[in-house]
């Protein structure tokens, strides 16, 4: 067994742990955290992303004695005090950016982690960045869009999303209370 | 609460945002995976690693000296309790139905079989103690090939079986009466097509690996399953297991996705349930991704034998189709009954004055088969989309004026096709018109002429879908005369809380479609209430005890119609209060703009609210009123729904290396009347993903031992956002005449049509190079052969 500190959204944890533990595992079966999911076991699918110390991984790559003294953010602790979503959250609920939302977290994290390293992605640069995340529902059209309305809230601190939905796809615009 | 003349805005139509999205985007979702129950033990399970063996010798006692095991068994150790697992849908009389245990007994006919299971403190311990299993294996043949399985004197999948026929079935119009004799029809054609088309194995590859946690530690045994189908699940684990059914509870929380994948009892769920059984504690199981794509069940792999007669101005004389479609090593839940689904649908939208179908289902050492996303149509739509582009080569015209000159006109509906079926409705014309506009049909084709001319080394594609489909499945007397073993209809319940807010029951399932937000919106328009004031339970048999669950593009077609149902008995329970609160006679009381008001009075009117007030207190409700005002409704539909539509996808080729890329994609859909249009134009997106997924991508392979090569997402090669364009899509509306809301059913047809439009995209590319063909998936490997093999420019 191994001592490991995380802070894990804003938390800390310390636990002995299994060398071989994953970050994942860690997270959801000691920790809890178990809005973040396993969709694979060979880290193609994306849907364990987390941040570690601001940078997106996916945590089935990392062990949990790697993390050791690091951050964590995972999609639990992405919305700020009181609630209030990230633009990234709030876009993917405006634009229908999920359906069954089993790669939702991973795809937000990655997305949120894509917007740090290039905050004005063009559609090709954001369907490459998001490439190890796979999505069987939405064909990713919708995510794309929800990208970049989060560029665009990110970019002038609104951290709204702007509604820019063509009016033959949406044509009627009304707020969701989330 | 007094109500004025101001009509609330309509719901239903609204680009309404999910209600479902706010615990999916916070990670507040509660998948089975998710669930810790006290004591929980966790389950791992030893599969087969050879395609086909007799079991000589196994031994499960060295697991239980492992650290933290509590116990194992093998197939052996639970013969005589774990029954045999269900196919529902035996389509002839004499179909052979090898037995199906969860854990094998004696013989494994597949690679991925299970054949023992561990039950310990945690997961890896369980999965760490698999190892110390003891299993002797005696190797057999291993059948996999269709063909040669039907051969004379061919190796045998099952031992204890004579064949590796599973059935023949047959639709022939002559005999059936809804149409001429395909021989006589093709004795007088000028032109005849022949081809041969395979449809790939796939895998559904939902996202949300399958888990399952049982709890068989009280009177009452609980099931939480990763399903589409908690109620059929809980009917056959009573049968299936000898428990009594009204002691099974089965719960599907949030389920991360299913595409027919999770349209199955499976041997984990009942090998989950037999271990807490025995260990007498909660036992969890999730599989790994490896797992699921080895051993969920796949879908497709059929052999299509087509055979089409036409006149040399395109007019189609006949069909003919043998089909040939491998179950794998076993029969699914609705395995057998996925080809008969297509059986209807390959005369597509065509006037066809003769029709012959034979589908042989063969057994395979494979993993079994069942329905992904379509189910029969989609292969039935590539096939006949396919033939079709082939016949206008032929004939020497436009792919879209020969299927013009065929297809039935929207003045002609309802139209019974030589299949029998009655579409309801459908305006072929406005769609494909639509289409051709927004894709600039005519203006591509001229670049593509242009670079024909040339010798462009890139080559330009235009692919045609003129797609239908049947919807909402399904009026279950045609269920039954097709040897289904359920019905097909579908329940709602209404509640009315006595503060006015609304409890609406659904039986079906939904897994990802936004059921919570449009049974919210139906139920707002129909009670005037507000959309937030209605709540959607569904997915657990005891809330839901009635249902039929979600596949088949049938939850809005028929659990739809048994809402507005319901909701208009509670507007009917209601309005004896109403009157009593109006201080009126019933007879003049009306429900209109969302509250119940004296005929011809607009203000002054009771909202349902007051009605509900009312029947809660009871004190003074008039002789005879019953004080509730909830309601319940099953619907059992008199027909299928259509939805059509035409897909247009231009795709790039590069002759020397043989990429494909999508230019452009064009998706005209006419789903009849829409609840949400951002959900319908989901539906579309994802499904379209899928479809081009079949085209291009995916392919389940398995090597001559019947090993599977593509165990893992590197090798089956689901696409990524950088392997697909952004597509456009538009709708055109002919509502569904026989339903109340007019609307259809989405959830398959993107899949349905995309993939021909795709595969005729890459042959048409290809035409000037003698191309008539390229099997999928259309990988550059394949289409540089095929360039190769098509011997140059013509």
């Amino acid at each position: 067994m191994t001592r490991i500190q995380l802070h894990v959204d804003g938390v800390r944890y310390d636990d002995d742990v299994e060398p071989r533990t994953l970050l994942v595992h860690h997270l959801r079966d000691r920790i809890g955290k178990v809005g973040t999911v396993v969709g694979c076991d060979t880290s193609n699918c994306g849907a364990c992303t987390v941040l570690l110390d601001g940078v997106s991984v996916k945590s089935c790559s990392v062990l949990a004695a790697q993390a050791d003294g690091k951050a964590v953010t995972t999609i639990e602790g992405l919305a700020g005090p009181g609630g209030q979503l990230h633009p990234v959250q709030r876009a993917f609920h405006e634009r229908h950016a999920l359906q069954c939302g089993f790669c939702t977290p991973g795809m937000i994290m990655a997305s949120v982690s894509l917007l740090a390293d290039n905050p004005d992605p063009s559609d090709a640069e954001i369907r490459e960045g998001l490439e190890g995340n796979l999505c069987r529902c939405t064909g990713y059209q919708n995510i794309v869009r929800a990208v970049h309305d989060a560029a665009a809230s990110l970019a002038d601190g609104t951290g709204a999303a702007h509604p820019q939905v063509p009016a033959q796809a949406v044509p009627e615009q009304r707020e969701v209370a989330v | 609460m007094t109500v004025t003349a101001q009509p609330p805005a309509a719901e239903v139509g609204a680009a309404r945002r999910r209600k479902e999205d706010a615990r999916l985007i916070t990670g507040q979702t509660m998948w089975t995976e998710n669930i810790v129950l006290p004591g929980m033990l966790h389950l791992a399970i030893l599969r087969s690693p050879l395609g086909h063996a007799r079991i000589t010798h196994i031994d499960t006692a060295p697991a239980l000296r492992e650290p933290n095991v509590v116990a194992a068994f093998s197939g052996r150790d639970v013969a005589d309790v774990q029954g045999s697992l269900p196919c529902a849908w035996p389509v002839t009389a004499d179909l052979v139905m090898p037995a199906h245990p969860p854990l094998a007994v004696d013989e494994v006919c597949h690679t991925g079989e299970a054949v023992a299971a561990v039950v310990a403190r945690d997961r890896a311990s369980a999965v760490d103690a698999l190892t110390a299993i003891e299993v002797d294996y005696e190797p057999l043949p291993v059948v996999l090939d269709m063909e040669e399985a039907l051969a004379d004197g061919a190796a045998l999948v099952h031992s204890d079986q004579a064949t590796n026929k599973a059935y023949t079935w047959v639709f022939d119009s002559a005999e059936a009466g809804t149409g001429a004799a395909v021989g006589e029809a093709a004795a007088g054609a000028e032109v005849v097509i022949r081809r041969r088309y395979r449809q790939q194995r796939l895998i559904p590859a939902f996202m949300e690996p399958r888990s399952v946690v049982a709890d068989a530690t009280g009177d009452q045994v609980t099931l939480w399953s990763a399903t589409q189908i908690p109620h059929v699940l809980r009917f056959l684990l009573a049968v299936g297991t000898g428990t009594p059914e009204h002691r099974v509870r089965v719960v599907a929380p949030d389920v991360g996705g299913g595409f027919g994948g999770k349209l199955q009892v499976t041997p984990e769920e009942i090998i989950t349930y037999l271990a807490s059984k025995r260990a007498g504690r909660p036992v969890k199981y999730t599989e790994t991704r490896s797992d699921s794509l080895l051993s969920a069940h796949h879908g497709r792999d059929m052999i299509q034998d087509v055979e089409l007669s036409a006149r040399r101005d395109g007019t189609v004389l006949g069909l003919s189709v043998r089909l040939t479609a491998n179950m794998g090593a076993y029969l699914g839940l609705v395995g057998p009954g996925v080809p008969i689904l297509g059986a209807f649908m390959y005369n597509a939208i065509y006037k066809f004055p003769a029709y012959r179908f034979e589908c042989t289902g063969v057994f395979t050492n494979t993993t079994f088969t069942d329905a992904y996303r379509g189910a029969g149509r989609p292969e039935a739509t590539y096939a006949i989309e396919r033939v079709m582009d082939e016949l206008a080569v032929e004939v020497g015209l436009d792919p879209l004026e020969v299927r013009r000159r065929n297809w039935i006109r929207h003045e002609e509906f309802p139209f019974t096709t030589v299949a029998g079926l009655t579409y309801d409705s459908g305006n072929y014309e406005a769609a494909t018109d639509r289409a051709k506009q927004l894709l600039g049909y005519d203006e591509l084709r001229r670049e593509q002429e242009t670079r024909r001319a040339s010798g462009d080394p890139v080559q330009l594609g235009i692919g045609v879908s003129t797609y239908t489909e049947m919807c909402g499945l399904a009026p279950s007397r045609v269920l039954g005369s097709l040897r289904y073993g359920a019905g097909g209809w579908e329940s709602a319940s209404i509640r009315v809380l006595p503060t006015g807010k609304v409890e609406v029951v659904t039986g079906s399932s939904p897994h990802g479609q936004g059921h919570e937000t449009a049974w919210s919106q139906i139920v707002a328009d129909q009670l005037g209430v507000a959309f937030e004031d209605v709540e959607v339970l569904h997915g657990d048999t005891r809330t839901a005890y009635k249902g039929m669950d979600t596949y088949g593009s049938r939850s809005l077609a028929v659990g739809g119609f048994a809402l507005v149902n319901a909701c208009k008995k509670v507007i009917d329970k209601a309005k004896p209060v109403a009157a009593h609160l109006l201080e009126c006679d019933v007879s003049d009381v009306e429900f209109t703009d969302g509250a119940f008001r004296v005929r011809g009075t607009p203000d002054g009117g009771r909202s349902l609210a007051d009605c509900a007030l009312a029947v809660f207190a009871a004190h003074d409700l008039p002789e005879g009123v019953e004080p509730t005002l909830d309601a319940d409704d099953v619907y059992d539909p008199v027909n299928f729904s259509f939805p059509h539509g035409t897909h247009l996808c231009a795709v790039e080729v590069d002759t020397e290396t043989g990429k494909v890329s999508i230019r452009a994609y064009v998706a005209v859909d006419d789903v009849g009347r829409v609840v949400n249009p951002m959900i319908v134009e989901g539906q579309v997106h994802g499904g379209v993903a899928q479809g081009v997924a079949q085209a291009l991508f995916e392919e389940a392979v398995y090597d001559a031992d019947g090993n599977l090569l593509t165990g893992t997402f590197v090798d089956y090669t689901p696409p990524s956002s950088a392997d697909l364009p952004d597509i456009v899509s538009d709708r055109t509306e002919t509502p569904a005449p026989d339903h109340p809301l007019g609307t259809k059913g989405v959830g398959e047809a993107g899949t349905i049509a995309s993939t021909p439009a795709v595969v005729n995209a890459v042959v048409d590319a290809l035409r000037p190079y003698g191309v008539d063909d390229v099997p999928m998936p259309c990988t550059p490997e394949r289409v540089w052969q095929a360039i190769r093999n098509g011997g140059g420019r013509s």
